[in-house]
């Protein structure tokens, strides 16, 4: 039962073969069970959710239902749930409860889904491996010892393990598809401005965007109809007509154009994750997608550009957190200067202190111009590559992280190590594009490999259509860790 | 390179307090981050125009009308140390 995707769980509720009430009590016995090992929760409530679940029996009693009516979800720490507490991975929001709801949580409850938990995450989404939470890692399912990824570490390892079928996350600089890479997971980072960001707490706001992981292309399609839309409470989110993003899935892949950009396949990629990503492309083109070479001049200025912005960024959205209307205050200081130190110092981790001061270097007298306007200036050049290459294809495939979920510890000592970590999805944010993640085989010690998808600005049908049609001829996003599968 | 000046003088600006013992290794966590960034700042970007947002849109307005219901005990719940709908904070003017 915990294996089934989304639409096999919804027509299971629609057929009363299982009720909206038994699936919560399993999934939140799995939790239970399984996630002391896994540390994927921060927050899970048991009686919230089962309330929630009685009302979704209820809404498909009366024939009310939708696709998401009665089935278990979480929520990455990061979105604001009313009532619930809401923590950011963080000391500075570690007992803090949300007074109102995203529009992202909005959407499901809206939608009747029942909310089990809110996931383990880096603190304010900084992070690539779930180490820099307050609450402790989170680990990979496939290898407890592992990361599972990060930012929305919580969120890969809880579907992995199957203890919730599907889970929202962010992408700010790959946080949603380098953990589903690492986790044998789905997950989809929609066009900036898709998914309002109302209520989800910003770390970098040209950046961020909220989205989903699923157990396949189709769990994404249906995660998004839920989350997308304009909100009129977020100034970045862009008014347009609601799509159906299952639309274009059983659509073949005959005639359409796949391109490989040629700066992907370097040093930096691990011959294991090349070899599974290779694979996945020629099973592309067995299945008639044409295969093109395109180019993005400015790939490797990606990483440099983004750890410009990102904290510049990060630096402004975080001088909320002062100890003076929520969140941590220390308990002993001086005057309020020292107030703002001493809390800012204590609430904070060392990677979130580090992004704030490289942020506001950045953005001081003297270094703007140098550091921030030329970072923006080299963001147009990317967004300009990609521009170009999308004239001769319709969606662009490769890695999404350069090698498997890595121990626990190993990247620690060295910040640059793990920025690295995200030199083939920062891009795509920067450009504010789409993209995916879906399983495309197993790499060194049998841990999962992604193959990321990115598509043109609001072609994520086309997107979840190469993805969707990938899974059918293949059965990697079906395998579980082994513990955790049916 | 940043100096230990250097870094006292962001700690500042940022309002977050460096123990002493600290500030060694985090001048040089600084400075590798610094060291990857250094690579995009000799990059020929004459005539290019910034980019500060993906899609290009103007900023939405709205009427000036209050939609907004007053939901102070609610806000206030969470925070640190309330008086009277007041937030309490160390005396700024002497």
């Amino acid at each position: 039962m915990f294996d089934h995707t989304l639409p096999e769980l919804s027509a299971l509720l629609r057929d009363r073969k299982v009720s909206s009430e038994e699936l919560a009590r399993l999934f939140l016995a799995r939790i239970e069970e399984l996630d002391p090992a896994l540390n994927a929760f921060i927050t899970v409530d048991a009686q919230k959710a089962l309330a929630a679940a009685r009302a979704a029996d209820a809404r498909i009693a009366r024939g009310d239902g939708s696709p998401l009516t009665g089935i278990p979800i979480a929520h990455k720490d990061l979105f604001c749930a009313r009532g619930w507490r809401t923590t950011c991975g963080s000391r500075m929001l570690a007992d803090w409860v949300a007074p109102y709801d995203a529009h992202v949580v909005e959407q499901f409850d809206r939608a009747g889904a029942v909310l089990l938990g809110k996931t383990n995450m880096d603190e304010f989404a900084m992070g690539s491996s779930n180490e820099n939470s307050f609450f402790g890692p989170a680990r990979n399912p496939w290898d407890t010892s592992r990361v599972p990824g990060g930012s929305s570490g919580g969120s890969a390892a809880a579907v992995a393990a199957r203890l919730v079928p599907a889970a929202t996350g962010t992408d700010t600089g790959g946080s949603i598809r380098q953990p589903a890479s690492l986790t044998g997971t789905c997950g989809i980072r929609p066009t900036y401005g898709a998914v309002s960001r109302y209520g989800m707490v910003a770390f970098a706001s040209s950046l961020d965007q909220g989205g989903a992981f699923g157990k396949s292309a189709e769990d994404l399609a249906l995660m998004l109809g839920v989350m997308a839309g304009f909100d009129e409470r977020d100034s970045t989110s862009i008014e347009r007509p609601k799509e159906d993003y299952t639309r274009h899935l059983a659509r073949p892949l005959a005639g359409v154009r796949v391109g490989l950009p040629k700066e992907y396949f370097t040093a930096d990629l691990a011959p294991d994750v090349a070899a599974c990503v290779t694979a996945a492309i020629d099973e592309l083109k067995r299945q008639g997608a044409a295969l093109v070479e395109v180019s993005l001049p400015n790939q490797a200025l990606a990483v440099p550009v983004y750890y410009v912005i990102a904290p510049a960024e990060a630096s402004s959205n975080l001088s909320r957190f002062d100890g003076v209307r929520y969140g941590h205050r220390a308990a002993a200081y001086g005057d309020l200067a020292d107030m703002y130190r001493k809390s800012r110092a204590e609430g904070f981790g060392p990677e979130v202190q580090r992004r704030i001061l490289v942020g506001t270097y950045v953005l001081s007298h003297g270094y703007y111009d140098a550091y921030y306007l030329q970072a923006q200036k080299v963001r147009r050049l990317i967004a300009r590559d990609f521009t170009e290459a999308f004239k001769a294809c319709d969606v662009i495939a490769g890695p999404v992280a350069p090698t498997v979920a890595f121990p626990i510890g190993e990247k620690a000592s060295d910040p640059v190590q793990m920025y690295l970590e995200d030199l083939y999805t920062i891009p795509v944010n920067l450009a504010g594009l789409p993209g995916l993640s879906v399983p495309c085989g197993f790499g060194a010690h049998g841990l999962p490999v992604g193959l990321q998808l990115i598509g043109g600005y609001f072609d994520e049908a086309r997107m979840l259509q190469v993805a969707h049609q990938y899974q059918q001829a293949t059965g990697w996003h079906r395998k579980a860790p082994p513990g955790y599968g049916a | 390179m940043l100096s230990r000046d250097d870094v006292h003088r962001i700690a500042e600006l940022a309002r977050i307090e460096v123990p002493e013992e600290g500030l060694a290794a985090l001048q040089q966590s600084l400075n590798g981050i610094f060291g990857l960034i250094e690579q995009m700042r000799a990059v020929d970007t004459a005539g290019v125009e910034p980019m500060a947002h993906a899609v290009e849109v103007v900023q939405r307005l709205r009427e000036d009308r209050v939609t907004e219901a007053d939901q102070h005990d609610l806000f206030q719940a969470g925070a640190p140390q309330v008086e009277d709908g007041l937030y309490l904070v160390p005396k700024v003017i002497e």
